[in-house]
């Protein structure tokens, strides 16, 4: 496998589409058989009430792999394979951009609660990635936070995630 | 007609003050929500669906179905007016739709195309009215052998039809059920794919992967596009709408063709994309105008917009009669209806009367209030895809991350959230259709019971499904769905060769 996956990269630059695609097959390739093996643990015959609980799962793992392995040989060997780069690094560093900031984000809920860190993500993110003015940042920041609260814990009575601050709030 | 006594006490539940209130709510936000890039109809509702937990399930389900004709209407004003569009439905209106307003004559385009949707949504309520209590009464014949073939019907066209990637989509729909299963067997109690993980126990919950899946992946790919909006200005007044509407009549062909596609897409699980694509095909194929389709046709507006919404609209009628869903908005709200404690199925329509015809009627209300919220507001929503992406984007995370830490006040989801954007990127940029994956999530526990429900008793086995005539005709209809681009290629070989064969005598 590991040999064809490299055969499909162009020279330089990012991964071709083609290639991707071919990865992804290898993964669900690798999923499917990740729930075949599970399944077969749990029984996949018949008993004598009917089918056990990992007939059902084991065939889906079962169609995942065969349907994996048409895509991929597809996107190896398909006539009209897209050798476009799948993603410029320039335009891949912009989804980083969201994605790390936001995987901080959701580590903060966890030590900051849900509405300070949705602040500092909110603002940081206008700040560092929009060039917004401080007087907006603020604003909005704040606002937007002020209006959920109201909504979900007051409103909804839907408990978030709270942190040392809403504590300090009696909340 | 009895539907039409059931249709009145229908709307003497939807007209008080709480559940229009609820109404307008859901028509406003969803119209906010289709316009915002990485917000659409499906995780929209997706995100709303623990803040009505609480709530009556009638005025919660209005509430829920009215964001989604919101959304299905603001599809529209982001294709026209900035030539993006807002649902993966209304790319067919961008091809006329943006060309007009580039001519200035956003505010006909837009009007047409409301208008259009109107009609299709009104014509998809009707069938529903009349249709969908037939259904469900001859549903309620059906056993777990019927049932589990008009699922493998549900899931089989859906691959039948899908010429470009019949494998993607099976790849999809496997992840769907694979992710279906995770967590406690409900037959036997046994844990399955938990790899000994107690917080899978309770398994992937949907409304999480439709969060990430359509929100986050959404958020993802716009970022890449690098989203500079450029639109033009949509003023409607009512000049232009009285003059629009004066020249609708003409497209009356267009009108009734693009909602018998619509309709038969919704039932049909088809969904709303290819019907527009369709309706929008069909009127260039037959309209006189046909050859100027392209450069700003009030009818190349029209056709898309009328088939997409009697497609989103009639997706509800299986969604009502046989708990199916036609789409991955519907499948979402099929969610609801389990997490309110309704059983869906065609006992719906015998048990739960108000319930059911309390949405019909807001069907028929929530439409026509919505075309008149969006004549007249459509500068004001405009105007929010105007603000910049740096401060849009990281609200919306914010929503959503909420949204997917409410469903079960864990952790955990906001991770599996992050988890399934990443994924939703790269599959969205493989073109992996998502809305199969999504219907087997919501369904595949169903399925299988239903499956394992024919399987009880001795001597069971797959010759179940081709036990009577009506399993057996579903059944094999199905088979016949799933290998049709094989059937319709031996079936042209087989007459090519036949041809050869007169010709030699």
């Amino acid at each position: 496998m590991d040999q064809q996956q490299t055969q499909g990269r162009p020279s330089g630059g990012g991964l071709s589409h083609s290639a991707v695609d071919a990865i992804t097959a290898v993964v669900f390739f690798a999923v499917g058989v990740v729930m075949m093996v599970d399944n077969h643990r749990i029984g996949i015959t018949w008993a004598t009430d009917g089918p056990e609980s990992g007939y059902f799962p084991f065939h889906i793992g079962l169609i995942i792999c065969i349907a994996s392995v048409a895509v991929f040989l597809k996107a190896m060997f398909g006539k009209h394979r897209n050798q476009e780069i799948f993603v410029s690094w320039a335009r891949f560093r912009l989804v980083l951009l969201v994605l790390l900031p936001t995987a901080l984000y959701i580590l903060l809920i966890q030590l900051l609660g849900i509405y300070v860190a949705s602040a500092l993500f909110i603002a940081a993110f206008m700040r560092l990635l929009g060039k917004i003015s401080w007087l907006k940042t603020v604003l909005v920041s704040v606002g937007v936070n002020a209006v959920l609260f109201w909504m979900f814990e007051v409103q909804f009575m839907v408990p978030l995630p709270k942190g040392p601050l809403e504590a300090l709030f009696g909340y | 007609m009895d539907e039409l006594n059931a249709l009145f006490h229908g709307f003497s539940t939807v007209l008080s003050w709480y559940n229009l209130g609820m109404m307008f709510i859901g028509l406003v936000l969803g119209v906010i929500i289709g316009v915002l890039p990485g917000l659409g109809g499906p995780n929209g509702v997706a995100i709303l669906l623990p803040l009505t937990f609480t709530m009556p399930p009638t005025s919660a389900i209005i509430m829920l179905s009215c964001i989604y004709w919101g959304s299905l209407f603001a599809g529209a004003i982001t294709s026209i007016l900035f030539n993006i569009p807002g649902e993966t439905s209304s790319v067919a209106t961008t091809f006329d739709g943006y060309p007009l307003a580039q001519q200035g004559r956003a505010g006909n385009a837009l009007t047409a195309s409301f208008t259009g949707s109107f009609v299709g949504a009104l014509s998809g309520v009707l069938l529903i009215t009349f249709l969908a209590p037939l259904v469900s009464k001859f549903a309620l014949r059906f056993g777990p052998p019927e049932f589990f073939a008009v699922f493998l019907l549900t899931f089989c066209s859906f691959v039948g039809t899908d010429k470009k990637t019949p494998f993607k989509t099976i790849i999809s729909m496997m992840l769907g059920f694979g992710l279906a299963a995770i967590g406690m067997d409900t037959v036997s109690g046994e844990l399955r794919m938990t790899f000994g993980w107690s917080e899978l126990l309770r398994g992937v919950d949907f409304l999480v992967v439709v969060i990430g899946l359509f929100g986050i992946g959404e958020i993802l790919v716009s970022m890449e596009e690098g989203l500079k909006f450029e639109g033009k200005n949509g003023r409607i007044n009512l000049k232009v709408v009285l003059q629009t509407w004066k020249e609708m009549p003409r497209y009356w062909m267009t009108l009734i063709r693009s909602t018998l596609v619509g309709c038969w897409m919704g039932v049909t699980p088809g969904g709303a994309t290819a019907a527009s694509f369709m309706g929008y095909g069909l009127a260039q194929r037959f309209s006189r105008n046909g050859h100027k389709f392209g450069t700003g046709e009030i009818e190349g507006v029209i056709a898309p917009e009328t088939a997409a919404h009697a497609s989103g609209t009639s997706a509800l009628l299986p969604m009502l009669a046989l708990g199916i869903p036609g789409s991955a908005t519907a499948a979402v709200l099929l969610g609801g209806l389990m997490i309110w404690g309704l059983q869906p199925g065609p006992l719906l329509f015998t048990e739960q009367k108000d319930f059911v015809w309390g949405l019909i009627a807001s069907m028929y209300l929530g439409n026509f209030v919505g075309l008149i919220i969006v004549l007249s507001t459509v500068p004001l929503f405009a105007a929010i895809l105007r603000i910049p992406f740096a401060i849009v984007a990281p609200i919306i995370i914010v929503v959503c991350a909420i949204g997917a830490y409410s469903v079960n006040n864990a952790m955990l989801d906001v991770w599996f959230m992050l988890l399934f954007g990443v994924i939703g990127y790269v599959l969205k940029k493989l073109s992996y259709p998502l809305a199969p994956m999504i219907l087997a999530l919501v369904l595949g526990d169903r399925m299988e019971d239903a499956f394992r429900q024919s399987m009880l008793g001795p001597g069971t086995g797959l010759h179940v499904f081709w036990s009577n005539g009506l399993v057996g005709t579903i059944t094999t209809l199905a088979l016949i769905m799933l290998f049709w681009p094989l059937v319709s290629l031996l079936w042209r070989m087989a007459r090519k060769s036949g041809r050869d064969t007169v010709a030699q005598h």
